[in-house]
């Protein structure tokens, strides 16, 4: 018996030490954000870093390249045949990571999963009034106006398997909102360069290399392990002391110190974030506030007051530290259709604010809950303690509610909210993707699914949709610019600044910068 | 009244407080930031939770005494431009409430149901010192957490004074054990002492014996394990701050400080979050080594 357990240890050391060499030679990378990816479900929440985790793992049709260009994905080819119909030849030979292939079938049920129940993902496939299958590996989708920019919008909407959805009761996008939760959000099935391997949700998340990729990974990473650390301080002292390779953001009181470190770098750059307030302009009595019978958000005199109460400058040098631009308007320069004449922000005056409000019918202010998200942008609680304390100086007393992600999102999200934060990005770099989800009246097919305080210009609905089939850029800027205009004196919501990207890592990894915040692990390279 | 000063200082446990320069400089501290906590109105230069009095432009301004600060915030300021002197002063206030609620709320349950376990015996003794024992076997933080967690659910919409409420809540519920044992353990020698069989004997009911002959009797010890447990109790109710689920950030108690203070730290603004943490040692220890003294005074044996 003795030499049967000898011989049988042995075994074991020798099976344990292979597998030591061969974990020396896979690269692991440890990625580390302030928050985690609130669920693995493509469909779920269109937030930043929920998609830029999930999108290692499923693909859309139409993807961007390292020089953040369009490029085929899962789609090689698409052409318009007609004004309202575009033929997108699919990939051959493409797999899932549970073996089976991806057919056009996939493609049409993931169109009815996204612009379904739940779906979070609506304004990505609005614009689809129909899909017809030519054959398993070509689809002509059908728009219900002529659509030109149908290819960026598509690079928001991942496919997922008909078949594993089905196997595994997750035919419906997870819906925090509602607290419906299904396997999509812990197990998945993509056709990306990474698989995932566990989930432990707000805890850490590993993802191995897909070997059957059907495309090029031009990174050399095996293994990424991501993390959320919260709490700022400590996340940085992981960074410093090696413990992670890549994390995103870097506080801001801690820029310089990355900076000087030998064995760290830093890359910054401009994102295509705007942060900015908004308030429920729809209610005829607001839901968190003193004021009973009425809706003060529903003058423009009190949402003028509120934006000109706001000292910008100030929150940009003290709290962001300089790493954010103020601006006007909803979406940034780098952003097709911005008005180069309309950046001009509302002036910061207390006094004026104060004279707006008395005007209004409200002299000695009122009392309102604000809403805000304490891990999800740089310094957001930070922000929203500055606007608070900004709004008391003019009588306006602001109960602030900051919390984590996790329930800011599903509350704001079902519009339990007065007064709110939030943060955009316009995805497919075009103005549309701004006016139709923010901007728009709350509707199908996605149509102001974001516009949470529920603003409303009828001139502005009727803009945005001539916006989207216009393919003429001069006149398309034009009624751009009109739209900005009605926005900017109406007030409908209050941008702050855009946000500038900080991510830090080690010396010697290399990686793309994508200015909308997302990370692709194939890409990334450590030497 | 000082009168009774004269007499307090006569007596006893005055002689030995005379005695002690640590219980003198303990006790000087403590009375030091009671009076702070208590007058926070007319001793803090400025109000920190007026909104409207803070200056963003003022923010992460250091002590006076190093370049760059100024006179008018001798400490320096947080992130948010509040004076960290008036926001010591209102915190410790915050945290010597909830501490000494919290206290108050475990020496009057703990006291209660020893009491009664001592006295009665019996499966009542058995039940609640097993009760005790599970409560022991979890750390107190855990509990706190657990009891934090739980009253956050069940009422989601909380305004910031329960958030208090839960807080002191929380901490007297993991605080009340140390109190049930050691009271029980006094109550089963007394009850068997003569005093007891005799008011028994004269038909005295069990509850008037219980309070009026037993409990002042079983207090001694109670006094000594309140004035320690007060600073475990700030303790913990800072902990819990500081891990986010104790007092809210616009009515920051020393924990908040500390925890909104740790996320400058490795920028060099050591300020925000070492005044906070040294101002809890301060109370933490002088409240500790009053009732090291008090113990001490108190134990029959040491004299």
């Amino acid at each position: 018996m003795r030499t049967f357990k000898f011989s049988r240890s042995l075994t074991a050391l020798a099976v344990m030490s292979a597998l030591a060499l061969g974990s020396a030679q896979a690269v692991t990378l440890k990625v580390a954000n302030q928050g985690d990816a609130l669920s693995m479900d493509p469909h779920s929440l269109n937030e930043t870093l929920q998609i830029s985790v999930v999108s290692n793992v499923y693909e859309a049709l139409v993807t961007r390249g390292k020089d953040y260009k369009l490029a085929p994905s899962l789609a090689t080819s698409w052409k318009q045949t007609s004004p309202t119909v575009w033929r997108f030849e699919l990939r051959k030979g493409v797999k899932f990571h549970d073996g089976k292939d991806f057919t056009a079938d996939d493609v049409i049920f993931s169109y009815e999963r996204a612009a379904g129940d739940g779906s979070d993902m609506k304004s990505y496939v609005g614009q689809i009034k129909e899909i017809k299958k030519i054959n398993d590996h070509t689809l002509d989708f059908v728009t219900k106006a002529p659509f030109p920019i149908l290819p960026e919008l598509f690079t928001g909407w991942m496919m997922m398997s008909k078949k594993w959805c089905e196997e595994n009761q997750a035919t419906k996008p997870v819906d925090r909102r509602k607290g419906i939760e299904n396997a999509a959000s812990f197990k998945a099935n993509g056709t990306g360069p990474y698989r995932l391997r566990e989930r432990q949700p707000s805890v850490r998340t590993t993802f191995s290399k897909n070997g059957t990729y059907w495309g090029k990974t031009e990174g050399n990473v095996d293994e990424v392990i991501f993390t959320p650390i919260g709490n700022d301080s400590t996340r940085i002292a992981a960074l410093l002391s090696g413990e992670i390779d890549v994390m995103d953001p870097i506080p801001v009181q801690d820029v310089e110190r990355v900076k000087s470190n030998a064995n760290l770098k830093l890359m910054q750059g401009p994102e295509l974030r705007v942060i900015f307030l908004g308030m429920d302009q729809k209610r005829d009595e607001l839901l968190f506030s003193n004021v009973k019978g009425k809706n003060p958000f529903k003058d423009v005199r009190v949402r003028k007051a509120f934006y000109q109460a706001i000292d910008i400058e100030t929150i940009k040098s003290r709290v962001m530290r300089g790493a954010a631009v103020p601006i006007a308007q909803m979406f940034p320069s780098q952003v097709r259709g911005f008005a180069p004449d309309l950046t001009q922000r509302l002036p910061y005056d207390a006094e004026a604010a104060k004279k707006l409000l008395t005007e209004a019918g409200y002299p000695n202010g009122f009392e309102v809950k604000m809403n805000c998200p304490n891990d999800r942008y740089v310094n957001d609680a930070e922000i929203c303690q500055a606007v608070a304390a900004n709004l008391a100086k003019v009588g306006v007393k602001i109960n602030l509610e900051a919390e984590t992600k996790g329930t800011y999102f599903p509350k704001i999200l079902r519009r339990d909210t007065s007064f709110y934060m939030l943060g955009w990005t316009a995805s497919t770099v075009d103005a549309h993707n701004v006016l139709y989800p923010i901007l728009s009246t709350p509707g199908d097919g996605g149509r102001g699914q974001f516009n949470l305080g529920a603003y409303s210009n009828a001139k502005v609905d009727e803009l945005t949709a001539a916006v989207g089939s216009e393919t003429d850029d001069k006149k398309r800027n034009a009624m751009i610019r009109d739209i900005v205009k009605i926005h900017q004196d109406e007030v409908g919501h209050i941008p702050l600044h855009q946000q500038a990207l900080l991510w830090g890592m080690k010396k010697n990894i290399d990686l793309v910068q994508w200015p909308d915040n997302i990370m692709a692990w194939k890409y990334i390279s450590v030497k | 009244m000082t009168n009774a000063l004269k007499r307090w200082l006569n007596s006893d446990v005055g002689y030995s407080f005379r005695q002690s320069p640590t219980a003198m400089v303990a006790a000087f501290i403590a009375f030091v930031c009671l009076f702070c906590s208590v007058f926070a109105g007319w001793v803090s230069p400025t109000n920190p939770f007026d909104l409207a009095t803070l200056e963003l432009s003022d923010a992460r301004l250091p002590p006076a005494w190093m370049e760059g600060g100024t006179s008018k915030f001798l400490l320096g300021t947080d992130d948010q431009g509040r004076d960290i002197l008036s926001a010591l002063i209102y915190g410790s206030r915050i945290s010597l409430i909830v501490g000494l609620a919290s206290v108050l709320l475990s020496v009057v349950v703990g006291v209660g149901l020893g009491l009664l376990a001592g006295f009665r015996g019996g499966w009542i003794d058995a039940l609640l010192m097993r009760l005790c024992d599970v409560m022991l076997s979890f750390p107190a933080i855990l509990v706190a957490l657990l009891i934090a967690g739980v009253g956050r659910a069940l009422f989601p919409n909380a305004h910031e004074s329960l958030a208090f409420g839960v807080l002191i809540l929380s901490i007297s519920l993991t605080g009340w054990v140390q109190y049930a044992r050691t009271v029980r353990g006094t109550t089963l020698v007394e009850r068997n002492k003569e005093y007891v069989q005799a008011a028994r004997v004269t038909g005295v009911a069990p509850l008037r014996i219980m309070v009026r002959h037993v409990l002042p009797n079983v207090m001694g010890p109670v006094m000594v394990l309140a004035t320690i447990q007060v600073a475990t109790a700030i303790i913990t109710e800072a902990t819990l701050s500081f891990l986010g689920v104790g007092a809210p950030p616009t009515s920051p108690s020393l924990g908040t400080l500390i925890r909104v203070g740790n996320d400058y730290l490795f920028s060099g603004e050591w300020w925000i979050t070492i005044f906070p943490g040294l101002m809890l040692v301060l109370i933490a220890l002088s409240v500790n080594l009053l009732g090291d003294w008090l113990r001490d005074a108190l134990n029959p044996r040491l004299r």
